[in-house]
């Protein structure tokens, strides 16, 4: 039997979860899924759905909003009841991080990033590392498999199965594994707040913006677009943006969905902090600038005269 | 206040990594070295915490000798101490890794009141050290922070996530991970870097641990190869690229 | 962008500064369908033109680098890519001031203008944020600038597909360059193959490799320099430009401080070796940075740090200046310092321009263009030239020993006698371990260890006392004795045995073997069998390229022996006018070969104690050789001399070279016959006898008229450069290589000082001598003329001044010294009308 934590905020489901029930389904057709809190009767629907026969819900007073140590305790509980070969997670920083918790409980090891696994004796696992570049075929020395799901490694599979079958239960919780919990939550800050690392969107300028008051059309176009301004490493070191700007080796590495690129001719240490944007778009005036090999969309021409016409068009675009 | 930041010598690797003959690790000689990301910010906090409230820095990693130019790099920003777990090069698994960070810990006379990490680090994604210390070290833990304070013995951490931000608290002693974002991390002064020439590093040995979670091979995951499309010359190509930004969803 | 050519007259591999230039300077001499390639994207493929500090400071020790320099300065000021910032080398050492001196010195001989020393005070001055109380002075150069060479290399790229001469292809690598009969016959790429005629190699550190693919070698090495740029610094907060204060070098720790921006750039030459392979240099995907942009080594600056801090501490020592960036960049660096440049000596049509710097880029581009098109270049690229290379500097060892040497000199204090220290004993005469015995003191040339002079002749000194013209300052007397002129004068005494094992030797042998020799040679070689020809070998130009001595042993045989330094690039000159249908063949014998030389009053009594042949004047006529026996050895003997006493040359199987120096040093025992070492041959006696030598005097830039040199009749037979030739003959020339003499050596401060060569030659109120050409007046070759008791200097002075007696000064180390023209032309100063060769 495979166990499969179903990570939800506040009852609404990851669905990278539903992906690590498909994985799960490939391991053994026994699979059943737990969640931490929430409400079960909401859950087993798209539980059973996606393959899982029973749904274990941990109920405790101490765990109301998201509580990773509680968390690992209740897998802990749960295991030592149903014995499972695997628990699975998905492989995103709550997945990682309950799961995490259960493996040290245990003094077992744990495969994050999982993109293929084979269960035997030892286990073996293929597993992203380096941000995704490299594959590591790995053995995982332990009779019960801890695991997470790579994400996007696997297409969420819908079964049509019936309404998992829900079973409470309550963990035997100490003190200090609810010490940490959210205490509140709030929308964060709107504008200025975006970190690179955040946006979704980046208007990153370079030595062709040509001085700081270039950066002005940037920022009305990232502001715009809902993103945030960034630039290559001659703009910091000229002194035109500060430094938490960089983008690159020497600065931020980001990968939002969309990387406008201005001016910038695509120093090496500039590429490596940028290529895993999902949509690079390109402007420059020099039809053999080395970003080129790295974009998607490019638009040969002076930046001064293509960011405010793009502007305004996306103006006039928006209503 | 007392804080030790752990870290972890990592190559800097350029656009495309070479794999060693073996395939067991990537290929590093024409390489630098640097620590992870996000452990900049964890020694910067440091840093920040200790000018503004006193007391020590220290740096722990492990992993070669060689690790002792990223310590004394950190050192130059204004760490106190590092100790050295020595390694023969090769890469330890995040159980005996674990094993062997807590066992320094417990060696040191200091008792730190916060333990600071980077997120994750660049090479190997294993998301499980700073727990399983946590659970050694019997201390709270919050991960994945972007902003930290100290106040009243106990550390107020925000995440954030997709739709907000999260707020957690935990008294001190603590564990802490954080995200790039925290704080604007410093570069070295040359003054801190003479300075860091003197600093001590403790270098230490550990035993070696059989993995649990045990490395065969590497292998380069499939890359995928881009070829501009060219909209266009100039303004003139301004609506072809409005098109594509509403195709991919960048226009709302 | 079109489809990479499947043919083209010229390949241009590489597109940095120099292939950029490469491509624009073929182009502009009228070379069409050129086609540039290189393994980088554009416009920075991630070579060392990528990361390089991009300044220039205009003056070098060496003319040829000056020229060169100043001609890239003009070009980069014409594609508007130089900002002019000044330079400013301090001292923390008084031997760094008399160096600084010395390079003003230089400025002034090569016509850099606006040198000048200043104090402490003024350097603050200029820069602020110097701690001057740590320096002793400075030397400024105004015209010191920083270019933007990737600009630059766009500009000339374009400019070159603008005239529609040539076509770039980025992201293409040369995997093999074919060769077929010892001819380049064109590139294979990953992408395509490309026939051309020619193919240059401007791939920087990556040379060896691409040349290797060829058969042929670039003997370099890429090497570290390490570089750190720290800021923001508040004092540049409210700096408008890119530059606006002055370069600093900071001679003594080697390392220079540059702002740039809002920051300051801090460069090191101080640093421990670190030197690679090509095949160490990373693809660019792979690349932490670019390729030649390697991790930076903080351990190996922590010195540098320090030193900076001294020199700069209300920067360097603000704490909230920080690193932003710091690499260990990747140079080109070379065994003798010098670039490798023209045409490979294993492949016909294949190029070297390599181990170019930027200040050399755009000059180093034009001249080899020259060269490829019209035949030969107007500045003189001797130095640098690729054929210079003996077998043995090819080899990692060597190549790989002398930099690790020279390294820590790029900033440093170099004399110009200085000896390596590294990779020596590589080529050892018959004779060593007997010179070795006589306290012989070797100096090296291509690899032979030649004796300079003899501590066994030290009891000399006593004997001329004042005659050897002792010298007291340290930097003159450095690499020097005066045992060499006590040598000198016991020779014109009685007689001195000289080790000439270095003499590079190769024949001519074949039906085509005259005209091979008389398409080379300025003077008639269609002379009788065992004449002996010492004669000059001229560029298309009508300047030198050469001189040599040409003997005449058979119908079809030609024996040419030339210096050894210079010996390769003179096969390669010869090799070059081989006839393709194989009627002339060249055979190398240097190492078949050794050469003993005896001159002196009582050489012929010596030689005739041992021999049955007759020596006398009239049976053995100067300017002969035959083969003669002495006991059981058959040799070849060769009346010449380049000291200016009669005597021999003697030429012997190597294997019964110590036979014959034993059998030479017993009979001259009875005639106080000393062994004489290189200082003697190569300066003093030459010095006398006014002999011009290749390279000091004899150059591209100077005409045979020039020099003096021209014979009274000009040969019917054809050869290189006659059509210049014959119109030098025919105009006025506007200078003249001069004799003059030192009238007073004393300084101010009492001390007497001797030049070294290189100084200003100056009017009485110190005013530089320009001639109608535009070349300075500056000592070719200085040295003692012990004989006369005086210290010699030649130079080219303009024909209206170059009349004997007239004064001028001559400048050296920042002081003036009072000089006189001895002699115009080429008579010799000692035994003007040779009654000593001829006796």
């Amino acid at each position: 039997m495979i166990l499969v934590l179903i990570d939800h905020d506040r009852g609404e489901i990851d669905p990278l979860s539903l992906r690590a029930l498909t994985a799960a389904q490939k391991l053994d057709q026994d699979v059943q899924a737990v969640v931490i809190g929430g409400d079960g009767a909401i859950l087993a629907g798209i539980a059973g759905e996606y393959g899982a026969k029973v749904l274990h819900v941990a109920s405790h007073s101490e765990i109301g909003d998201y509580t990773p140590m509680a968390s690992g305790r209740a897998l802990k509980d749960l295991v030592a009841k149903l014995n499972p070969a695997a628990v699975l997670a998905a492989g995103s920083p709550r997945g990682n991080e309950q799961l995490a918790h259960l493996a040290a409980f245990l003094d077992i090891p744990m495969a994050a990033e999982c993109s293929e696994i084979t269960l035997g004796r030892p286990h073996n696992v293929l597993r992203a590392r380096w941000a995704g570049n490299l594959i590591e075929s790995a053995l995982v020395h332990s009779q019960l498999l801890v695991a997470t799901i790579l994400s996007f490694s696997t297409e969420p599979q819908s079964l049509g199965g019936p309404v998992a079958s829900v079973v409470q239960f309550e963990p035997a919780l100490e003190p200090a594994d609810s010490v940490v919990k959210i205490l509140s939550r709030d929308a964060g800050e709107s504008k200025g707040g975006v970190s690179l690392n955040d946006a979704k969107v980046i208007v990153s300028g370079g030595r062709g913006v040509g001085g700081p008051d270039g950066f002005g059309n940037l920022e009305e176009l990232a502001t715009l677009l809902g993103g945030t301004v960034g630039c290559s490493r001659v703009v910091t070191s000229s002194g035109w943006r500060p430094h938490a700007e960089q983008v690159g080796q020497t600065g931020t590495k980001v990968a939002p969905d969309l990387y406008i690129a201005a001016g910038i001719s695509g120093a090496m240490q500039h590429i490596a902090g940028m290529k895993n944007s999902k949509t690079i778009v390109v402007i420059n005036t020099d039809p053999e600038a080395p970003i080129l090999r790295y974009a998607d969309y490019a638009i040969i021409g002076d930046l001064h005269q293509v960011i405010p016409a793009l502007t305004s068009a996306i103006r006039v675009a928006k209503g | 206040m007392d804080v030790l930041v752990c870290l972890k010598r990592v190559p800097l690797a350029g656009g495309t990594l070479i794999l060693t003959p073996d395939a067991r690790d990537i290929e590093t000689k024409h390489l630098g070295f640097g620590i992870s990301p996000h452990e900049e910010n964890a020694v910067e906090a440091g840093v920040q915490l200790v000018e503004q409230m006193g007391g020590t820095l220290t740096l722990l990693t492990l992993g070669p000798s060689e690790a002792e130019e990223q310590l004394r790099s950190q050192l130059a920003i204004g760490a106190t101490r590092a100790v050295l777990i020595e390694t023969d090069g090769q890469e330890w698994d995040p159980q005996g890794t674990a094993a062997a960070l807590v066992d320094a810990i417990k060696a040191e006379e200091t008792k730190f009141d916060l333990i600071i990490f980077g997120a994750e680090s660049a090479d190997s994604a294993g998301y499980q050290i700073h727990i399983r210390m946590a659970h050694a070290l019997a201390l709270p833990i919050v991960t994945n922070v972007k902003s930290m304070k100290v106040e009243n013995g106990r550390v107020t951490c925000d995440r954030v996530v997709a739709n907000g931000r999260e707020r957690y608290q935990a008294p001190l002693p603590a564990i802490v991970t954080v995200r790039d974002g925290l704080n604007i991390p410093r570069y070295p002064s040359v003054p801190g870097r003479m300075q860091a020439r003197k600093k001590i590093v403790d270098m230490k040995k550990a035993e070696v641990r059989v993995p649990k979670l045990e490395k065969v091979t590497l292998a380069l995951a499939p890359s995928k190869d881009k070829s501009a499309q060219i909209l266009g010359k100039g303004a003139d190509a301004v609506p072809a690229l409005v098109d594509v930004l509403r195709q991919i969803g960048a226009l709302r | 962008m079109s489809k990479l050519p499947t043919k083209a007259k010229c390949v241009v591999i590489g597109a940095g500064i120099v292939g950029n230039g490469m491509v624009y300077h073929l182009a502009k001499l009228g070379w069409k369908d050129i086609v540039q390639i290189d393994k980088g994207p554009l416009p920075n493929p991630g070579g060392s033109t990528g990361h390089a500090s991009n300044f220039i400071f205009p003056v070098d020790h060496s003319k040829e680098m000056t020229a060169i320099t100043a001609e890239s300065m003009r070009q980069y000021r014409e594609f508007g890519t130089f900002t002019q910032s000044g330079g400013i080398e301090v001292a923390r050492t008084p031997e760094r001031m008399q160096e600084l001196a010395r390079r003003i010195t230089s400025a002034k001989s090569w016509g850099v203008e606006g040198a000048r020393i200043l104090t402490p005070a003024q350097v603050k001055e200029l820069v602020p944020y110097i701690d001057e109380k740590i320096i002793l002075g400075g030397y400024y150069q105004p015209t010191v600038g920083v270019v933007d060479s990737l600009r630059t290399g766009t500009l000339m790229r374009e400019e070159a597909a603008q005239m529609g001469a040539a076509q770039s292809f980025a992201n293409i690598e040369v995997v093999d360059i074919s060769v077929a009969n010892g001819r380049v016959t064109g590139v294979v790429t990953d992408q395509g193959t490309i026939e051309a005629d020619y193919v240059v190699i401007a791939t920087g550190c990556w040379s060896p490799k691409l040349a290797a693919m060829a058969g042929a070698h670039i003997p370099l090495t890429p090497a570290v320099h390490q570089m750190k740029d720290i800021g923001p610094v508040p004092f540049f907060a409210q700096t408008k430009g890119d530059i606006e204060w002055p370069i600093v070098r900071d001679m003594d720790v080697f390392m220079y401080e540059r702002q740039h921006g809002t920051g300051l750039e801090i460069g090191s030459y101080a640093h421990r070796p670190i030197l690679y392979t090509p095949e160490d240099i990373p693809s660019n995907a792979t690349a932490t940075l670019s390729p030649t942009e390697f991790a930076f080594t903080q351990a190996d600056f922590d010195i540098q740090d320090e030193h900076s801090y001294e020199l700069m501490p209300s920067i360097v020592g603000d704490e909230n200046v920080r690193e932003k960036y710091a690499c260990n960049g990747i140079l080109s660096y070379t065994p003798d310092g010098m670039p490798i440049l023209g045409e490979t000596p294993e492949v016909k049509g294949l190029w070297s321009v390599a181990a170019v710097w930027i200040k050399e880029g755009p000059g180093t581009s034009k001249s080899v263009a020259e060269w490829m098109v019209l035949g030969d270049s107007h500045i003189d690229l001797h130095a640098s030239n690729i054929a210079r290379f003996h077998e043995h500097q090819k080899a990692q060892f060597h190549i790989k020993s002398r930099v690790n040497e020279s390294f820590n000199k790029t900033y440093g204090i170099v004399h110009p006698l200085e000896q390596y220290a590294s990779n020596r004993n590589v080529r050892l005469s018959p004779f060593y371990e007997l010179e070795k015995e006589l306290g012989a003191v070797f100096y090296e040339t291509a690899g032979w260890e030649r004796p300079f002079w003899y501590e066994s002749n030290k009891n000399l000194l006593a004997k001329f006392g004042d005659k050897v013209m002792p010298r007291t300052a340290e930097w003159e007397s450095r690499w020097w004795s005066p045992i060499i002129n006590a040598e000198h004068l016991q020779m014109r005494e009685s007689a001195g045995i000289v080790d000439l094992s270095a003499f590079t030797i190769f024949d001519v042998t074949g039906p085509s073997a005259l005209a091979l020799v008389q398409r080379a040679a300025l003077r008639q070689m269609d002379v009788a069998i065992g004449r002996v020809v010492y004669t000059p070998v001229l560029g298309p130009n009508g300047g030198f390229k050469s001189d040599l001595t040409i003997m005449r042993l058979d119908t079809n045989h030609f024996r040419v022996v030339t210096g050894g330094a210079h010996g390769m690039a003179d096969k390669k000159w010869f090799k070059d006018l081989l006839p393709e249908d194989g009627s002339a063949q060249i055979s190398d014998l240097t190492s078949s070969y050794t050469t003993i030389g005896l001159w002196g009053p009582k050489a012929r009594q010596i030689i005739q104690s041992i021999t049955t042949n007759d020596m006398n004047h009239e049976a053995f006529k100067f300017s002969t050789c035959k083969v003669i026996e002495i006991g059981p050895l058959r040799l070849l003997a060769s009346r010449i001399s380049y000291v200016g006493d009669l005597g021999w040359e003697f030429y012997i199987p190597i294997e019964q070279g110590a036979r014959l120096w034993q059998m030479l040093w017993e009979a001259g025992r009875a005639h106080e016959m000393i062994p004489v070492g290189i200082g003697v041959y190569g300066t003093t006696g030459r010095l006398e006898k006014c002999y011009r030598a290749y390279g000091p005097e004899l150059e591209t830039e100077y005409t045979v008229i020039e020099a003096g040199m021209q014979s009274p009749k000009l040969k019917e037979a054809d050869f290189i450069g006659k059509a210049a030739h014959i119109k030098h003959r025919s105009e006025k020339p506007v200078t003249m290589l001069c004799t003059l003499f030192v009238d007073d050596h004393r300084s101010s401060s009492g001390e007497k000082r001797y030049m070294m060569g290189n100084e200003p030659i100056l009017t009485l109120d110190k005013q530089p001598i320009i001639d109608a050409h535009g070349r300075r007046s500056y000592v070719t070759s200085a040295g003692s003329a012990p004989s006369l008791g005086k210290h010699i200097l030649m130079s080219y002075l303009p024909t209206q001044l170059a009349v004997a007696g007239n004064k001028f000064l001559v400048e050296y180390l920042g002081e003036h010294y009072p000089c006189s023209i001895t002699e115009v032309g080429a008579t010799s100063v000692f035994d003007p009308s040779n009654e000593r060769i001829m006796a």
